[in-house]
């Protein structure tokens, strides 16, 4: 069990640190240059040159990965190349951002999506579960920004009930944020919740058709009672893998749906980035979503051997 | 209640199912039955014959997809298919339980064996949980299950399958039921371990005074564990008597031909020189060998039977002659020739000669070739037949098999389990093989179809001169067949010579427990066998692993 643990954890680092290094030598293949963008058609190439130097970037490619790996154990993301100010307060208030809006989508988004997939289960094949399993195929079809764009066309311009754009303050008091928040969460809820019904619905399903479940139902158990006591301790594991793993889906998710709205979170900071060839931001950002998207992962394994008797009893 | 009534009483019960492609099949027609208290009735016929169908009525359920047409099934006096859930959910559990065939899948793997034991009396209010518990406890001693107080601590896959199934016993029990559906119980276990369920479910149903419907394919088994017999073929009751006049003075041809069944007897044969020879063989996964320097001959044209529990090492030493899984040490000796350790080293000379034919014909066959490729392709990888010569290569095949040439145009799923097992055989007698590995080739059939099989796999041999690895733990099939036996366990030889040899007195004592524990078809054998163990101290085989 501990071996397990250990051996997951180790590999999870081995993971984070095989991203760092994708994310920084893509960054090296990218065509182009901040310098030249940031300074203009009009430098010339003396001070493109000099602006480089000032930034660092004239070194060789492993020397700064190195240097950059180095400061990350530190916990200093390294400085922008644009403005040559310091990453991480700038990013500490767009990570907050998004986590209150990731947050708040997957809050609703798990027990909707769990709920509606046990309900799909219990009346399998009836004509709730056939609708659900159309607007999951149709939701699960539709791709962030149509919905995201279709959204706004309805709730902002026709009916004026939200704004369209979503530019949240330090300091907005919850209230206030509430009907910013609106549209960017109900289009990640939309859109995340489509695999977590489907999946919900086939776990249960594969439990309640077990022989177990059979002899529980001879048992003379109530139908109710044979859920609650023999299908929902056999159907966490699963669920709990699959709503973890959509949760970093979700995080993918949040990229895009920031850029349409105009979030200020680390999606949109990304996107600002790449046009500007800010390359070391692009990589922090890239970092952080792939450290998180390998930790919810790790979670969703963790939890699997945890749930399962067969591992926390051997033989 | 009136004791004159009878305690399960079926009548013209007819149950039909609507199949996939909307035709309607009749799984059961003109079921009439009565089962006093206290009684056993066996009910016994191949699969499809209805035979769990009628089992689950007792509880009143149906399986998804089929429905009653007509008839009724009462439990003391009570209707079930008109009573409704609620009284279903009153009966079930409570006055009729039932016990799967893999106890392995029945019970739940999130909560402790003891738990589901008491679910029944405790949900329902029956008993309190200490008095459950108890109940519980004082069953598993019975049962014969090791340390009854701290047994149903365990989770399931902490239990082996045979204390799973003397578990599930128990489970049924725990709530005193009047009646308890036994649904091929032993099935999945090895002989040895069958024994000791049977005995501990028969002391036990006895004691407890409960009635049982025993469903078995195996008639000898159900001649030890029932009073009563029903004989079931098609969904249609072929016999009913007692036990004593089904086996003894059957009235239909097909009982008497379920109880001839077992009576095939192989001539001994002139000696002949080896095929194979197996010469210090050790095999196995990663670390773990599971046979060890072991040492064995195929002669020509003969058959060597291997048996012994599952876990023995019988198929690893299958898998090891075809290659497919390369020995780790000692040396394969093919017709005088040295043999590559790995299949995909070997001569295509070497693959042709060596055939093998799985245990279950559905897991071997690709459902999506017909019967002419399936058989076809061997034909024209090893005698590069093509065209018209193939196609009446395969046509004589199956003509040799026993099976009709239009088959040819079918897939497996169209076919009966034996069809299916008769194809794969044909399938490796395509190539004509010198030696062809039989890995437990009639286990997964009906005892009439596995006869046919056993008798087809005679008549090839003595025409075709091919000699047979026969790995079985069925010692009717070895009689049938085999000219020498070796019997196998933990991964060693403890017994191997000329079948009369090994199978006659005086016996390896191992030889003998899993000769002993065969069900035989006649009256009080089971008597005699706990009989025997009474007198006879109980550790005669103290490194023997527990069922």
């Amino acid at each position: 069990m501990l071996v397990i643990l250990a051996k997951r954890l180790a590999m999870g680092i081995v993971l984070v640190l095989m991203a760092s290094a994708l994310l920084f030598f893509a960054g090296e293949l990218l065509p182009g240059d901040f310098a030249t963008k940031l300074l203009g058609s009009s430098a010339t190439p003396e001070t493109v040159e000099a602006l480089r130097r000032s930034r660092g970037v004239d070194a060789p490619a492993l020397a700064r990965y190195l240097q950059w790996l180095g400061g990350l154990f530190r916990g200093d993301l390294g400085t922008s190349l644009t403005n040559g100010r310091e990453i991480a307060p700038l990013i500490a208030t767009r990570l907050k951002n998004t986590l209150i809006l990731a947050g708040a989508a997957a809050l609703i988004a798990v027990p909707l999506a769990v709920g509606l997939g046990t309900l799909a289960a219990i009346f399998r094949n009836r004509l709730f579960d056939r609708a659900i399993l159309v607007l999951s195929m149709v939701t699960v079809a539709t791709p962030e920004f149509f919905f995201a764009y279709m959204a706004i066309a309805v709730f902002a311009v026709n009916l004026h009930w939200v704004p369209s754009i979503s530019i949240i303050t330090a300091g907005m008091s919850f209230e206030r944020m509430l009907p910013l928040l609106a549209l960017p969460v109900l289009t990640l809820v939309i859109t995340s919740c489509a695999h977590m019904i489907r999946m919900t619905r086939a776990s249960i399903v594969s439990v309640m058709d077990s022989d177990y479940v059979g002899t529980a139902l001879l048992k003379g158990l109530p139908e109710w009672k044979v859920v609650v006591r023999h299908v929902l301790p056999n159907v966490m594991s699963p669920i709990a893998a699959v709503v973890v793993l959509n949760l970093a889906d979700l995080v993918v998710g949040l990229i895009i749906v920031e850029a349409i709205f105009a979030y200020p979170g680390m999606g949109q900071l990304m996107v600002d980035s790449v046009s500007k060839q800010d390359i070391t931001v692009v990589q922090a950002c890239g970092l952080i979503f792939a450290a998180t998207y390998i930790l919810l992962n790790m979670i969703a394994d963790l939890l699997a051997i945890a749930l399962n008797p067969r591992l926390r009893y051997a033989r | 209640m009136n004791t004159m009534t009878p305690l399960l009483e079926i009548r013209g019960l007819h149950i039909d199912a609507t199949l996939p492609n909307g035709s309607t099949a009749h799984l059961l027609q003109d079921i009439s039955l009565t089962l006093a208290r206290g009684q056993v009735l066996g009910l016994i016929g191949e699969s499809g014959a209805g035979k769990s169908t009628l089992g689950l009525t007792a509880l009143g359920a149906v399986r998804g997809g089929a429905y009653v047409r007509a008839g009724e099934v009462r439990l003391g006096g009570i209707d079930l298919l008109t009573g409704g859930p609620a009284l279903l959910r009153d009966i079930r559990g409570r006055r009729v339980a039932y016990v799967a065939q893999s106890a392995a899948s029945a019970f739940n793997p999130a909560f402790r064996l003891i738990d589901q034991v008491i679910e029944t009396s405790v949900q329902r209010r029956l008993m309190s949980k200490a008095d459950a518990r108890r109940r519980a406890i004082e069953l598993f001693a019975k049962l014969e299950l090791p340390s009854p107080e701290t047994f149903g601590e365990k989770f399931p896959h902490q239990a082996s399958g045979g204390q799973l199934q003397r578990a599930m016993t128990a489970m049924a029990m725990c709530a005193r039921p009047d009646l308890i559906v036994f649904d091929e119980p032993t099935t999945a276990l090895d002989v040895t371990t069958q024994i000791e369920v049977i005995l501990a479910m028969r002391q036990a149903i006895r004691e407890e005074g409960m009635a049982g419907l025993y469903i078995s394919h195996d008639l000898a088994l159900v001649a030890q564990m029932a009073d009563a017999i029903m004989v079931l073929r098609h969904g249609r009751m072929v016999e009913t008597g007692s036990v004593k006049q089904v086996i003894e003075a059957p009235a239909t041809e097909y009982t008497r031909q379920l109880i001839a069944a077992r009576g095939l007897r192989h001539a001994v044969q002139p000696e002949r020189p080896p095929l194979l020879e197996m010469r210090g063989v050790t095999a196995g996964y990663g670390n773990v060998n599971i046979v060890e320097n072991l040492s064995l001959v195929v002669p020509e044209g003969r058959t060597l039977a291997v048996v012994g529990e599952s876990g023995s090492g019988k198929s690893t030493l299958g898998k090891v002659i075809c290659g497919l899984l390369p020995a780790k040490a000692g040396r394969l000796v093919f017709a005088g020739r040295p043999l590559e350790p790995d299949m995909h080293r070997r001569p295509l000379d070497d693959l042709r000669d060596i055939q093998i034919v799985h245990q279950n014909p559905d897991m071997a066959l690709n459902p999506r070739q017909r019967v002419r490729e399936i058989i076809g392709a061997p034909l024209g990888r090893f005698q590069g037949l093509s065209g018209a010569a193939r196609e009446a290569a395969v046509a004589a095949l199956l003509e040799q098999v026993e099976l009709k040439p239009e088959l040819a145009d079918r897939r497996p799923g169209a076919l009966s389990g034996g069809q299916k097992q008769r194809v794969c055989i044909a399938r490796a007698l395509a190539a004509r093989p010198r030696l062809i590995v039989c890995d437990e080739v009639t286990s997964a059939l009906d005892p009439l179809v596995a006869d046919g099989v056993l008798k087809l796999l005679a008549r090839l041999q003595a025409e075709e001169g091919v000699s047979y690895f026969f790995i079985t733990h069925d010692f009717g099939a070895v009689e049938a067949l085999a000219d020498h036996v070796a019997v196998m366990r933990n991964g060693a030889i403890v017994a191997t010579g000329p079948t009369a040899q090994v199978l006659q007195p005086p016996y390896h004592p191992y030889t003998e427990a899993l000769i002993r524990a065969v069900p035989e078809l006649r009256l009080g054998w089971l008597d005699a066998v706990i009989a025997a163990r009474k007198t006879r101290s109980q550790d005669a085989f103290p490194d023997r692993r527990p069922s």
